[in-house]
């Protein structure tokens, strides 16, 4: 999963306060992965030096600091959702970040997000797919290799399925009316537990 | 690359005014000889629409459909059926065998239906049943086989004589998964043979098996695969990378 990406997200959207992305960080993700106040700080403290967000300065009665994103940091979070992740390692966790975080950005055609990555994974899948065909009958280690392959990424390919329809059924929301603050750990503790 | 399928600004338009749904709209699609086409879409993109107009079972509102360089709407209905009975085998996910008839009868129905004597029918009906490794079970009625026997059934009859177009919907339907690659392995084997076929399916599995995959969404081509580089190893990440 990457934090940066997913604080440049929420950057997106306008500049705010350290404390409140990490809020809006739990909220936007179901609160599934719970991120430590120091975390945001040296996640924001590293982008800041890689010139992806800058900050006002802090204020003389030690009010919080305001973080916004730049022209970088936009390009760098444009680059992450349009590319998909490594295939070799199980991508599921960042791919549904990426998509739980980019649901309310503006000027994001989410549907296309799923797209690069559903063509990404079906070329995978054909790679496998072309390995299986070619695999001797007595090679039965190689034919199990790519089945299970196969299966792990046709998941992906379904929940990536599975988002584009709930997606096209969503009722329209404003992106001011995202519940911060909605309790959700008892969900937590069902679909997760 | 010669087009043996050929969509060219293909469109169509079901019903009239409140009603319209644009089932499939500008809709270009080349395949060659030798090539498998997976169009890939969820329920309602407008997958079969696609197949039953390139197989000339239904007419595009706009556009023109090519099959062997001929358009279609430049022949006679007589032609027409002709082509649809010679050169173009289709195998559906429920609508395939008819119970009353042997394995060997169904397969050799279309050529007969051809005016082929019903000798000459049965070697050529034979052939295909053999080559999908059905020998043994030519005169066995449908309720007699397995749903992959059957299914094979109708792929033989798909590819009986010199058919060199293969349209699929959904071909391995109800199959579970051993049987549907073996559908699947058969599909390519008779591409590489020379046939040019199109598979539509949601299965992305399924649609692994193709040389090319087309995304259908709302009646449009949204993207597609490159074909693939030629894979060595499970090890070298995907083609994309
Ligand atoms: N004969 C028909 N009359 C009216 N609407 C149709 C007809 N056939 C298909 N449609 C509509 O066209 C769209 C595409 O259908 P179809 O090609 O069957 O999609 P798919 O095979 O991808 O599920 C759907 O909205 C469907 O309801
Ligand atoms: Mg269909």
């Amino acid at each position: 999963m990457s934090v940066p990406h997913a604080l440049l997200a929420l950057l997106s959207e306008g500049p705010t306060f350290g404390l409140r992305l990490r809020q809006e960080f739990e909220a936007r993700t179901g609160e599934v992965w719970p991120l430590n106040v120091g975390q945001v700080y040296t996640t924001l403290q590293r982008l800041e030096r890689d010139g992806l967000v800058e900050s006002d300065e802090e204020g003389a009665d030690g009010s919080q600091k305001r973080y916004r994103i730049t022209a970088a940091g936009a390009t760098e979070l444009a680059t992450w959702l349009h590319t998909p992740p490594d295939t070799a390692l199980p991508p599921r966790d960042e791919l549904i970040i990426k998509v739980l975080v980019s649901l309310r950005l503006p000027g994001v055609d989410l549907h296309e997000v799923l797209q690069v990555h559903r063509r990404h994974f079906v070329e995978a899948m054909q790679h496998c797919t072309q390995i299986k065909a070619r695999a001797t009958d007595d090679d039965l280690e190689l034919a199990l290799v790519a089945d299970a392959e196969l299966f792990r990424l046709d998941a992906v390919v379904r929940w990536l399925d599975a988002a584009d329809s709930r997606l096209k059924r969503r009722p329209v929301r404003k992106p001011d009316e995202v519940a911060v603050s909605s309790p959700r750990s008892a969900r937590k503790a069902t679909v997760w537990g | 690359m010669t087009g043996v399928i050929e969509l060219r600004g293909v469109s169509k338009v079901y019903g009239s005014g409140a009603a319209e749904v644009h089932a499939l709209r500008d809709i270009d699609l080349t395949v060659g000889t030798g090539e498998l086409v997976a169009v890939m879409g969820p329920s309602g993109s407008g997958k079969s629409t696609l197949l039953t107009i390139a197989g000339s079972l239904e007419d595009p509102s706009d556009g023109e459909v090519l099959i062997d360089g001929l358009l279609l709407s430049a022949m006679s209905r007589n032609d027409r059926a002709r082509l649809r009975r010679r050169s173009i085998g289709y195998v559906f996910q429920d609508f395939n065998l008819l119970a009353g008839l042997t394995a060997a009868e169904n397969v050799t129905l279309p050529l007969e239906l051809d005016g082929i004597g019903s000798k000459a029918a049965r070697v050529l009906g034979l052939q295909a049943l053999v080559a999908l490794g059905l020998d043994g079970h030519a005169d066995r009625f449908p309720d007699e086989l397995s749903g992959g026997e059957r299914q094979r059934v109708a792929i033989a009859r798909a590819l009986v004589g010199d058919r060199h177009v293969l349209l699929a919907d959904e071909p391995t339907g109800a199959l579970d998964s051993a049987n549907g690659e073996a559908v699947m392995r058969l599909l390519r084997s008779a591409a590489e043979g020379g046939v040019a076929g199109i598979i539509v399916t949601h299965d992305a599995q399924l649609a692994s098996w193709a040389d090319r995959v087309v995304f259908l969404r709302d009646g449009r081509i949204v993207d597609q695969t490159a074909r693939p580089a030629s894979a060595e190893s499970l090890l070298v990440p995907g083609p994309s990378s």
